[in-house]
């Protein structure tokens, strides 16, 4: 059974840019435990041979055809930003 | 062929695995129906899919699941019915969803292989592992603006296909042949344009040393070279670093470099805190792909002849050496042109393919070549098409002008555009078939130079070359060779 520690909770936090105090974290490994201790009563079934399940559903992926059907709506997609320059998102600078 | 990196305790070898990014030739994205041409304006191509606003939902491309099957048909690969979108997840500011949606567990292409020319007909086999379907990310400038990043997501979305490779590469020179061999096949078939100036194609590159015998060494992944020679040089340079890191005791991190052309250097591009952890799981919001045989046999169906097939059928159909056959076939649009060219030779002099093929070939790949270097043009802005190549060398087949005439035509045709036929006419350059005016130059020059003609008679045969010049001369080179050679030895026999 898998077990998840203040430490990973830390990490997981970080890694989706979510802010936890430090005092909360060990209270979510302990859901984040209790979760998966519930979902891994799965494992007592049997599930050689079975393909998984993509969707509930018996639907197949749907395709479409290579045309330009969308775009062109640059003021729609800039709106909700906080800042744009010369049609550019401008968000604070990115240094690597 | 090895490339040994010489250390101060030893030598070491290099082990080298690249993996090329290549954008998929479609009119719109991978998941959105917004448009994918090059150099429009900023956040122009933009879907509100591509822009990850909330509840928008992804539909996939069927022409660039098409094109990343006859990609992978194209270099034999396994084809895989069923295949998997994954989230890939990281921050980046031109990452708008959050995540790449790729493949991580269950690619569309499998295993395959892609065979190098590595010259003197010696030839090496890499194993591509796998071609996966990917979003592209947007575009990010850092240098616009003192305090802001500009973004722009017009690319944001365009589907790329990677293709990885086996860690089967051991000299920077290999691996410059393996990209120029993938760009050459992914143009032959028009999956990608393969330009890698426009970043329609880049490569990261894996790169490890080891001393002889030994396992694998820690590889860095350097990121995002848009050209052969980089791809090159960064090897060079990234090989030589981890040797000498590691002769000074130190060890190698597995991490990601960024090649500096301009030092000549890698430098670390993120930081070991942020190491890389992308959390793949199966996208919710598409289902596997999936197609049958018959999908597949109908790309099979639209693949033209590959490279490989078209250089061994030129070198057993039209007699051609391997050296030259390769030259042609590497780009595609050279091969075409020969191709057209030789068509409109044969039909033009309705000579036998084979026995012009050659001719063809020597005249391409020297004289228009040369010609083209030397303006410093590409076959796709050639002054002379194939037609009026084939029309050129038409000329010479049905004796209309010799070979040394061909080439002042062929200049000014390169210079001015104008057909062949047109140039020996305006130029007078026509050659003199007519035997009774050669003999009649051949019996004046024989009068005017009775030396020549005693000393010839007394045994010197080479003079013979003195007097098929002199005959050249007085008809300005417009003599047919072979007529002059066949009148004039009677009569200096005579």
């Amino acid at each position: 059974m898998s077990h998840i520690d203040k430490a990973t909770v830390a990490k997981i936090a970080r890694l989706s840019r979510i802010k936890i105090e430090d005092d909360k974290l060990e209270p979510l490994a302990g859901e984040l435990n209790n979760i998966l201790g519930w979902v891994e009563q799965l494992e007592e079934v049997n599930t050689d041979n079975v393909l998984p399940m993509a969707s509930v559903v018996d639907v197949k992926l749907r395709w479409r055809t290579d045309e330009v059907t969308d775009g062109g709506k640059r003021d729609s997609v800039l709106k909700n930003s906080p800042n744009h320059e010369y049609g550019f998102f401008a968000v604070p600078k990115v240094i690597e | 062929m090895t490339y040994i990196v010489h250390g101060a305790t030893g030598d070491f070898e290099i082990v080298v695995g690249l993996e090329i990014h290549a954008q998929v030739s479609s009119n719109s994205k991978l998941f959105s129906g917004s448009a994918t041409a090059f150099g429009a304006d900023p956040n122009t191509q933009v879907s509100l899919v591509d822009a990850a606003m909330p509840g928008m939902l992804p539909t996939i491309n069927a022409e660039c699941v098409r094109q990343a099957v006859r990609t992978g048909l194209a270099i034999g690969a396994v084809i895989n019915k069923r295949s998997v979108f994954d989230r890939k997840n990281y921050f980046y500011a031109d990452l708008p969803q959050g995540y790449q949606i790729s493949q991580f567990k269950d690619p569309i292409v499998g295993p395959g292989v892609v065979t190098l020319d590595m010259g003197d007909g010696v030839t090496k086999d890499i194993g591509v592992e796998r071609i996966h379907l990917e979003q592209d990310a947007g575009k990010s400038m850092h240098d616009q603006h003192p305090q802001y990043t500009y973004v722009d997501l017009n690319r944001s979305g365009v589907a790329l296909m990677e293709i990885v490779s086996d860690p089967d590469i051991r000299t920077p020179e290999e691996a410059a042949a393996y990209v120029t061999k993938v760009r050459s096949i992914l143009r032959y078939i028009g999956s990608c344009d393969g330009n890698m100036d426009q970043g329609s194609m880049r490569a990261d590159v894996n790169v490890s040393v080891r001393r002889a015998g030994e396992p694998y060494g820690t590889r860095c992944e350097i990121k995002n070279l848009n050209s052969i020679k980089f791809v090159r040089q960064s090897i060079e340079v990234e090989a030589r670093r981890q040797v000498d890191l590691i002769e000074d005791g130190g060890t190698v991190v597995q991490e990601t470099r960024l090649f500096d052309p301009v030092k000549g250097e890698t430098r670390s591009l993120r930081s070991k805190e942020d190491a890389q952890d992308y959390r793949y799981f199966p996208d919710p919001d598409l289902l596997p792909l999936e197609f049958d045989d018959a999908f597949i046999e109908a790309a099979r169906a639209t693949l033209p002849e590959l490279p490989d097939a078209k250089r061994t059928r030129f070198v057993e159909e039209l007699g051609l050496s391997d050296y030259t056959a390769g030259v042609l076939v590497a780009e595609k649009a050279q091969a075409d042109f020969y191709e057209v060219l030789l068509d409109a030779l044969v039909t033009a002099s309705k000579k036998d393919m084979a026995s012009v093929a050659s001719k063809a070939a020597n005249w391409l790949t020297g004289d228009l070549y040369g010609a083209l270097n030397k303006a410093g043009k590409s076959i796709a802005d050639t002054p002379v098409s194939a037609g009026q190549g084939a029309e050129l060398l038409a000329l010479i087949e049905d004796g209309t002008i010799s070979g040394r005439i061909a080439k002042e035509v062929f200049e000014v045709m390169f210079e001015t555009g104008k057909g062949a036929g047109v140039v020996v006419e305006e130029k007078g350059l026509k050659q003199v078939s007519d035997t009774g005016e050669i003999e009649a130059i051949i019996d004046g020059i024989i009068e005017a130079n009775p030396n020549q003609l005693a000393q010839y008679r007394g045994g010197k045969d080479k003079l013979i070359g003195f007097f098929v010049g002199q005959v050249m001369k007085a008809t300005g080179g417009k003599a047919n060779p072979g007529v002059v050679n066949k009148l004039l030895k009677p009569k200096l026999d005579a």
